[in-house]
């Protein structure tokens, strides 16, 4: 997959190795992507690298990314949806220089996605691998500290207290509360975070085509779920579980059943909902859709739409 | 449950189970480097029967309850448990899978400090309901109502159910830690000085529902304590210990009342008469 025969373009730079990380690094990364792959949703220990961004940026996600990227790879970065925000532009120029691959905006021609806490609005095919960047990967960090415990409570399927959590969120809040980083069982074993992806994603990650990568820098695990798998989010029978709900369509492109970002326009109260990803909207409005905001007969204050269930 | 056709001829009236023991403890040793935890202690513990195993401090009785509740492995000896197909198992040969799921649906764990045996951090319902949801219960409303049930056994008023153990008094934490561990309603239940650090009122309302819970579920029980007054109160049989040694056993009555062994002389002795 990967060739170090790219020439320094200028002689007076040091040069990197094809995608920055040394190729026995890349392979120990391999060994614990395809140890992933062969046991969905257990999450496996590597030896993270330091990058040359801080933790907490997407160091786990740019190590996997550096592990599986060839020359003909064709790369798209999002960060929260969209193409165009700080981290998403600067991990695409890191890897436009160090690996010289091209970069994209549009999902249906990447071969490699790699994202912070969403998964693209048009649906991956057979082929594409999706990259998370994953801050905390141990679902059940927050109810036992002990990582010599959660990984005991992994190996013997004891998973009780994930749903002490969910119960707790309907004993509080009268229905299950959370809405991002939302546990999921995969392959009927592992119960897995999917990163702070919302829970509107979820459902995406079901028997996906693609094959999604999962990477926590900081916290040293990679974990994997390979296309076809099955992945459900946990609930209680009396509280099944729901996606979020929006009562408008995006201000922008008027897309409906979308995942969208709360926009404050101004000092006084006005806000819009657009499209959390910026490809799906911008395609869908170069199609000629055409929302609120933009102005045709729609009336103004459809623009002010709010979130039936609060994000 | 005996249902009418399983009631053949050759079945006795009369739990079928009694006469074998529900936890057979044989030879158990559990050494420290040169020293002894506890040495060579032998017992057997039927259905419903209480044993409170007494001594001073440093005397093994927490070894010796760490040893059979299974979690500290002992030295030698055997320990085994009669599972509730009547088929007699030994706890050490168990996978630690089915050990762990043994501890949470057929046993229970009373901690002296019920920090230790507590989520401090979800609320009482959440802590009642987690054996439940531990054993697949997937029903909120089902969980929850049981859990206020349980609570209301104990005496804890349902207002409470969605407050942290943290807002909760020393012994209504004592309580909800029982209601925990007998929401599963498990046959046989350790404590560990279950009304340590009470003050009398309240180590008294505690043995008062203990004794009403043991006698209506007929749990059988090992209660570690070095208080005498709650071996008397809780206790069937009991079994004195010292320097790590089973030095005297009997039942309560005949022990307290007419103690052999010269250190069982002491110790019922020592207790202050008020």
């Amino acid at each position: 997959m990967t060739s170090p025969a790219t020439d320094a373009p200028e002689p007076t730079l040091a040069r990197y190795n094809f995608a920055y990380l040394d190729e026995q690094t890349k392979r120990m990364i391999r060994r614990a992507i395809l140890k992933g792959i062969a046991i969905p949703g257990y999450q496996v220990p590597f030896a993270s690298r330091e990058m040359p961004m801080p933790y907490g940026w997407g160091t786990g996600g740019v190590q996997v990314t550096a592990a599986i990227i060839g020359p003909d790879d064709v790369l798209k970065v999002i960060d929260q949806g969209a193409d165009d925000t700080t981290n998403a532009v600067s991990i695409r120029a890191f890897f436009a220089r160090t690996a010289g691959v091209a970069t994209t905006t549009a999902t249906p021609e990447a071969t490699i996605i790699q994202t912070r806490h969403r998964i693209p609005e048009t649906k991956l095919r057979e082929g594409q691998v999706l990259v998370y960047q994953v801050p905390i990967p141990e679902p059940l960090r927050f109810l036992e500290p002990r990582e010599t415990e959660t990984r005991k409570m992994h190996a013997l399927e004891e998973y009780g207290l994930m749903h002490v959590k969910l119960y707790e969120d309907i004993a509080r809040n009268g229905r299950i509360a959370t809405t991002y980083a939302y546990p999921v069982k995969v392959e009927g074993r592992y119960v897995m975070d999917p990163s702070p992806t919302p829970k509107f994603d979820n459902p995406k990650m079901h028997r996906s085509e693609a094959l999604q990568l999962f990477g926590a820098g900081r916290e040293k695990r990679i974990y994997a779920i390979p296309p076809h798998t099955d992945v459900v989010s946990l609930d209680f029978e009396d509280h099944p579980f729901e996606i979020q709900s929006f009562d408008q369509p995006c201000a922008l492109c008027g897309g409906e059943g979308v995942y969208l970002d709360e926009v404050v326009l101004d000092d006084r109260g006005g806000r819009m909902f657009v499209c959390s990803d910026t490809h799906h909207c911008e395609s869908r409005r170069a199609e000629g859709h055409r929302g609120a905001l933009l102005g045709d007969e729609a009336s103004a204050d459809a623009a002010s739409a709010t979130v039936k269930e609060e994000m | 449950m005996v249902s009418a056709d399983t009631l053949e001829p050759s079945v006795q009236p009369g739990p079928p189970s009694a006469e074998k023991p529900l936890l057979s403890v044989e030879g158990l040793t559990r050494v420290y480097g040169k020293r002894i935890g506890c040495a060579d202690v032998s017992f057997e513990l039927f259905p419903g029967e209480v044993l409170a195993v007494v001594g001073e401090s440093g005397s093994g009785k927490t070894t010796l309850l760490n040893c059979i509740s299974s979690r500290l492995a002992p030295t030698c000896g055997t320990v085994h448990y009669r599972m509730r197909d009547g088929a007699s198992a030994d706890i050490y040969k168990m996978s630690e899978a089915e050990r762990r799921y043994l501890m949470r649906t057929d046993w229970g764990f009373v901690h002296q400090n019920p920090i230790d045996g507590l989520r401090m951090t979800v609320s009482a319902g959440a802590n009642v309901g987690e054996r439940l949801m531990a054993v697949g219960n997937r029903h909120y409303g089902n969980i929850r109502r049981a859990a206020i049930d349980w609570l209301a056994r104990v005496e804890i008023g349902e207002d409470r159910v969605d407050d942290q153990p943290r807002t909760f008094s020393g012994g209504m934490r004592q309580r909800l830690q029982i209601a925990r561990n007998l929401v599963t309603e498990p046959r046989l239940v350790f404590m560990d000085e279950p009304t340590g650090g009470l003050d009398v009122s309240v180590q008294a309302r505690l043995l008062d529902l203990l004794r009403g819970l043991v006698s209506d579920l007929g749990l059988a029980v090992v209660v570690v304590t070095h208080d005498l007054a709650v071996a008397r109160l809780l206790s069937d049989r009991m079994i004195v210990m010292k320097d790590g040694r089973v030095i005297e056993a009997g039942l309560t009555d005949r022990v307290l009342d007419d103690p052999r062994a010269p250190y069982t002389q002491l110790l019922v002795s020592s207790i202050l008469q008020v």
